[in-house]
């Protein structure tokens, strides 16, 4: 009996809380039609929006693979001093609003900032794709190093040594044997990585500019069209970022072990 | 466990010589222009002003109002997600029902979803107008429910690994000893789960404070009422006032520090337990 009410209510909470109301967007997407849908997210401004987000990604996404593996192999494989302050840092990201992260950088860059003379040479970060890229890569940076660093603890050195005694050089080491061992856990970091990057607003809400067919990402042009009265615009936009989501959500699927997701 | 592996690892100075040490240093450079470059300029402008401008603008009455809201909300939403999210880990990892791979997958769909997507689905349904009769737009309950939202993966993915391999051997001789099944989860269950379900719970409570996107639909926004420090800041910043904005930022960022510090401690007593 307990177990029934259990369930009913987990499943319950999840119903009202997560299904329903994503259900609903859909529904209202396309409750006028598939046509008219598909005219609000294929005039310019929208696919404007779709093709900037999909760019800021792009860059960020591999920067911080790069990075996340690097940071990861130094946090699991050396002793350096500071070593937990600099974990703290990495993971702060996690914790931090993304309005203090776009404040921290418009204060940076901007008028009267330590880089803000950066512009009068030419140099645009703010209101323009290069803040929205640091922007994006700050508030996405901790997934890759969070899901590598357990892994390689778990493979541990054996295989890395076992192949330096027999000659291998570093870089082959890490591209034979230490490369496949995490390359799941790569693969998870990257997939958590893109959504972050996609649905990045607070952060890139503030130092975009949020100039219309310029700096406006699909999330911000959400907003946009939903302050502007073009409430089925608004809907059938977010499908385009619900449908991304949900291919995220099956992608992490494919890469998380089976064992791990019951019993 | 983990320690253990770790503990083994022949200390090295860098993976692979020097070309291991110049991955390291750009990995550190990258780190600090991208993170502690922006909260550098962040504390410094914050400062500016001198200390009694700081002052005066974190006590400002609706400066104090949103960080009271923001910090009310969030150990509410903390809380909810304590029972909510330790139950639904129960029901995914102990109880049998059809269709529970799919119920696991959408747990991760709050993450995926952009959070400003989460406001806009929530006031499409729970907002004014069809299908339901229920209006929490501009209200706290809104504020919640999108909070709850947003937060919904984090208490069920820290507890979930822990309870499937916890052994269930323990809990079969408690009840063979006679112990009910309240008695069995207060005594066996819940203390094993206690460190997970904490660190959870920490990191949701961060994440509703700092949350922007998801509350800026649905809250309405009215200061002294719905308006969440986030979207003060916001708010401050459009109106000029970047040392406003940046003194409640710093206070933010102290927050998500002392939280970050806190889930550590709770990593060592699990990892402690773990034996």
């Amino acid at each position: 009996m307990g177990k029934y009410l259990l369930r009913l209510g987990a499943l319950g909470y999840l119903t009202l809380l997560l299904l329903i109301p994503v259900g609903l967007v859909f529904y209202r997407a396309f409750e006028h039609g598939f046509g008219h849908a598909w005219d609000a997210v294929s005039n310019p401004q929208a696919v404007h929006a779709l093709e900037l987000t999909l760019l800021i990604a792009a860059i960020a996404v591999p920067a911080n693979t790069v990075f996340g593996i690097i940071m990861a192999l130094a946090l699991v494989r050396t002793r350096f001093p500071g070593r937990g302050l600099v974990n703290a840092i990495v993971d702060l990201p996690l914790a931090l609003s993304p309005v203090v992260v776009g404040l921290a950088l418009f204060l940076l860059y901007g008028r009267g900032g330590w880089l803000g003379g950066l512009a009068d040479h030419g140099i645009r970060i703010l209101f323009a794709i290069p803040g929205m890229v640091l922007a994006t890569i700050f508030i996405s940076l901790p997934f890759v190093v969070r899901e590598v660093v357990p892994v390689l603890r778990e493979v541990g050195t054996d295989q890395e040594q076992a192949a330096e005694t027999l000659g291998a050089s570093p870089f082959q080491v890490f591209r034979r044997v230490t490369l496949p061992s995490i390359r799941w856990a790569v693969a998870y970091g990257v997939v958590l990585t893109t959504a972050r990057a996609i649905g990045e607003f607070g952060a890139v809400s503030i130092v975009s500019g949020r100039i219309q067919g310029k700096t406006e990402t699909l999330p911000l042009y959400v907003q946009d069209r939903f302050e502007g009265f073009d409430v089925s615009g608004a809907y059938a936009a977010s499908v385009v970022l619900a449908m991304i989501a949900i291919a995220t959500v099956v992608a992490l699927r494919a890469f998380h072990p089976r064992e791990e997701t019951s019993r | 466990m983990a320690t253990d592996v770790a503990a083994l690892e022949r200390p090295r100075a860098a993976t692979g010589g020097a070309r291991g040490s110049l991955a390291f240093g750009v990995a550190m450079g990258y780190l600090s222009i991208v993170v502690l470059l922006p909260l550098a300029a962040l504390v410094w402008s914050s400062r500016a002003a001198g200390l009694d401008e700081f002052w005066s603008q974190v006590t400002r009455p609706e400066a104090v109002a949103a960080l009271k809201l923001t910090l009310g909300v969030g150990a509410v939403c903390a809380l909810v997600n304590a029972v909510a999210g330790t139950a639904i880990a129960w029901t995914l990892v102990r109880d049998r029902f059809p269709g529970k791979g799919t119920v696991d997958a959408v747990i991760d769909l709050p993450f995926a979803l952009p959070t400003i997507v989460a406001g806009l689905t929530l006031l499409s349904l729970y907002g004014p107008g069809p299908p339901t009769r229920i209006n929490i737009a501009f209200t706290r309950l809104g504020l919640l429910v999108a909070l709850l939202f947003v937060t919904l993966p984090f208490v069920v993915r820290a507890v979930q690994p822990v309870l499937l391999e916890l052994d269930t051997e323990m809990e079969e001789a408690a009840a063979s000893l006679g112990a009910g099944s309240v008695a069995v989860f207060r005594r066996i269950v819940f203390p094993n789960l206690l460190p997970a379900i904490l660190s959870g719970v920490a990191l949701a409570f961060a994440r509703a404070v700092g949350e922007f996107g998801a509350v800026v639909l649905i809250s309405g926004n009215i200061p002294f009422k719905t308006e969440v420090s986030s979207v003060y800041i916001f708010g401050q910043l459009q109106a000029g006032n970047g040392t406003g904005a940046a003194a409640v930022s710093v206070l933010l960022l102290a927050i998500s520090l002392g939280v970050l510090l806190l889930i550590g401690a709770f990593r060592r007593w699990r990892t402690r337990h773990d034996g």
